[in-house]
């Protein structure tokens, strides 16, 4: 399984992820590396077994429908780059 | 003073020997003139004193536990209010949590003083602490070598006496291995043990803390305050935590030890596996019986993990986006370029590895091939623990097939670094508990061996360690230029 440098640029921009064009072609080579590595999972027969998501098969927790955190909105927000009147703030989105 | 143990510094605190702002002064000291080894990104030195002296007070008041007054360290994955907790990451590094983990919670109510963050491997991604923003640390042992990752930071504090006792996490070996590099004990408990709330995640379904440090003895009292339900943590699991420390000299005689034969193929130099031999004849020296067993699946633990693993993390890091906190870049010009700019610098090159093959697995027309495929032979690895778990008491083997490898050496070959983890990292897909105690060393560096305990049975893991630290003086010694 080879990964070619497009492939690679796609899944970058799926993840929303910069990558220096310097650096796609060793991305790529690497990735394949990976995908190499696990490619041994393929000839297992896996047809009857259940997928295991996690080791202890919990279930989700349920509790009372009551407010359990208070409003920090203001502490929460002190660490955000840019903010006003308590609102997140982005490049516009709509034109 | 700074060779005795958490169990030993707990006593000259009671006796008034000394006092916590002597023992936090002459930890702090240390930290200072051991700065090349690149432990810590952040000394907390103001509150460091501050809780000494609140420890002192409840110590003179006689409200002192085992850990009140002792200078313990964090690894930086664990969030602290108020101060830089950077997961080893630029993305982080303007980053003061608003509040603490669990974890640290529970440590500052047990009067515990916090040393300073500890370095580590970027996102707990990586085998070396090479990955991480701050610069590698390194092996107080050979200091052309490296620590082990992720909690390389962690184990090399511990080793080189700068603090009595630290955290890390596993997610994939990422505490038994620096322990194994470094000399030291480390404990991966069983997953939900301990609360993973407010540690940053990497991959939710394998991550889990536990206590790093010199002894055995001294891992159970840090377990013992880490350990319990945690509301606040949907996987933590609402069973009762026994005395850890309560069983640590029971008798090991009729404990059986599976050795499985996969351990021990060419993989493991002939050294290391003399290491774990010799460790194991001690054990039949105590009463122990040894079996062979076999886990046939184990050899597909890193491929199954390098799907499960990045899976997680390009999930997990995903909220890393440049809008509500951490590295924003300049000038974005839209949306899209706020984002994948904020995150392509934010992140290092293990980072985007793993968010990328994680994205991949995960994406329309592969999510069958590799992550279904990978949790179907998950289970199958988990199949052959219980199998093997219900025929002895525990498991033994290598932490690591080499000792600690040079700076450098695997840093250019990722599959190489991956590698290096193929003992660790059946346990955490599993959920089990292991540990890592010293056992030897080869070229003159430490060598660990790991035990593996069936679910929820630290307590078991800690009393076959301790008896065999009872016997041996491995984790007695001290990397020179140390003492």
């Amino acid at each position: 399984m080879a990964l070619t440098t497009e492939e690679v640029n796609k899944i970058a921009y799926l993840a929303r992820l910069g990558i220096d064009e310097q650096d796609v072609d060793s991305y790529a080579k690497e990735l394949s590396g990976i995908l190499n590595l696990v490619e041994q999972m393929s000839s297992v027969n896996t047809e009857q077994v259940t997928p295991m998501a996690h080791p202890m098969d919990q279930v989700q927790r349920l509790r009372v429908d009551e407010v359990t955190e208070g409003d920090q909105r203001a502490l929460f927000q002190a660490q955000a780059p840019d903010v006003e009147a308590g609102l997140y703030l982005v490049p516009k989105v709509i034109d | 003073m700074h060779n005795q143990t958490i169990a030993e510094l707990a006593k000259g605190l009671q006796a008034r020997e000394f006092s916590s702002q002597e023992l936090t002064t002459a930890h702090l000291a240390r930290i200072k003139q051991h700065s090349a080894l690149n432990c810590f990104i952040t000394v907390t030195e103001v509150e460091a004193l501050a809780q000494a002296k609140i420890a002192d007070q409840l110590i003179s008041d006689g409200k002192a536990g085992p850990l009140t007054g002792i200078p313990l360290a964090h690894k930086d994955i664990f969030c602290t209010q108020g101060i830089k907790t950077s997961c080893g990451s630029k993305m982080l590094d303007n980053f003061q949590a608003p509040y603490n983990a669990t974890v640290i919670e529970r440590f500052n109510q047990a009067g515990a003083v916090t040393l300073g963050k500890l370095n580590m491997d970027e996102f707990a991604m990586g085998s070396s602490n090479e990955t991480s923003f701050f610069g590698p640390v390194k092996n107080p042992w050979d200091h052309s070598a490296v620590p082990g990752g992720s909690s390389g930071g962690s184990a090399c504090a511990v080793a080189a006496r700068l603090a009595v006792g630290a955290t890390g996490t596993d997610t994939g070996g990422s505490i038994r291995q620096p322990a194994a590099f470094c000399g030291i004990t480390g404990l991966k408990p069983t997953y939900g043990r301990v609360s993973r709330y407010g540690m940053i995640a990497f991959a939710s379904s394998l991550d889990q803390g536990g206590p790093m440090t010199r002894t055995v003895e001294d891992a159970a009292l840090m377990l013992q305050t880490m350990a319990g339900f945690d509301s606040r943590d949907s996987t933590s699991v609402d069973k009762p935590v026994p005395d850890y420390s309560k069983g640590l000299n029971d008798s090991l005689a009729g404990l059986k030890i599976g050795l499985p034969k996969e351990f021990f193929g060419d993989n493991l130099n002939t050294q290391m596996a003399q290491v774990v031999e010799d460790a194991v004849a001690e054990y039949t020296r105590l009463g122990a019986e040894v079996v062979e067993v076999s886990m046939p699946n184990i050899n597909l633990s890193i491929p199954a993990y390098y799907i499960i693993a990045p899976a997680e993390c390009s999930a997990n890091l995903s909220r890393f986006d440049g809008v509500r906190y951490g590295h924003r870049c300049e000038a974005p010009e839209d949306l899209n370029d706020l984002y994948i700019r904020s995150r392509g610098e934010g992140f290092g090159s293990e980072v985007k590895r793993r968010i990328l093959i994680g994205t991949y697995a995960l994406s329309t027309g592969y999510y069958d091939a590799y992550y279904l495929q990978a949790q179907k032979i998950r289970r199958l690895i988990s199949d052959d623990f219980k199998k093997v778990l219900s025929e002895v008491d525990v498991v033994m083997g290598p932490v690591t097939p080499t000792p600690a490898f040079g700076l450098g050496e695997k840093s250019g070959d990722p599959i190489e670094m991956y590698l290096s983890d193929m003992y660790t990292i059946a346990v955490n897909l599993a959920g089990l508990p292991a540990l890592s105690i010293p056992a030897g060393f080869v070229d003159q560096k430490p060598v660990g061996l790991q035990i593996i305990g069936n679910y929820f049975e630290e307590a078991r893991l800690l009393n076959v360690a301790h008896r065999y630290q009872q016997e041996t003086d491995w984790h007695q010694q001290a990397p020179a230029g140390i003492e």
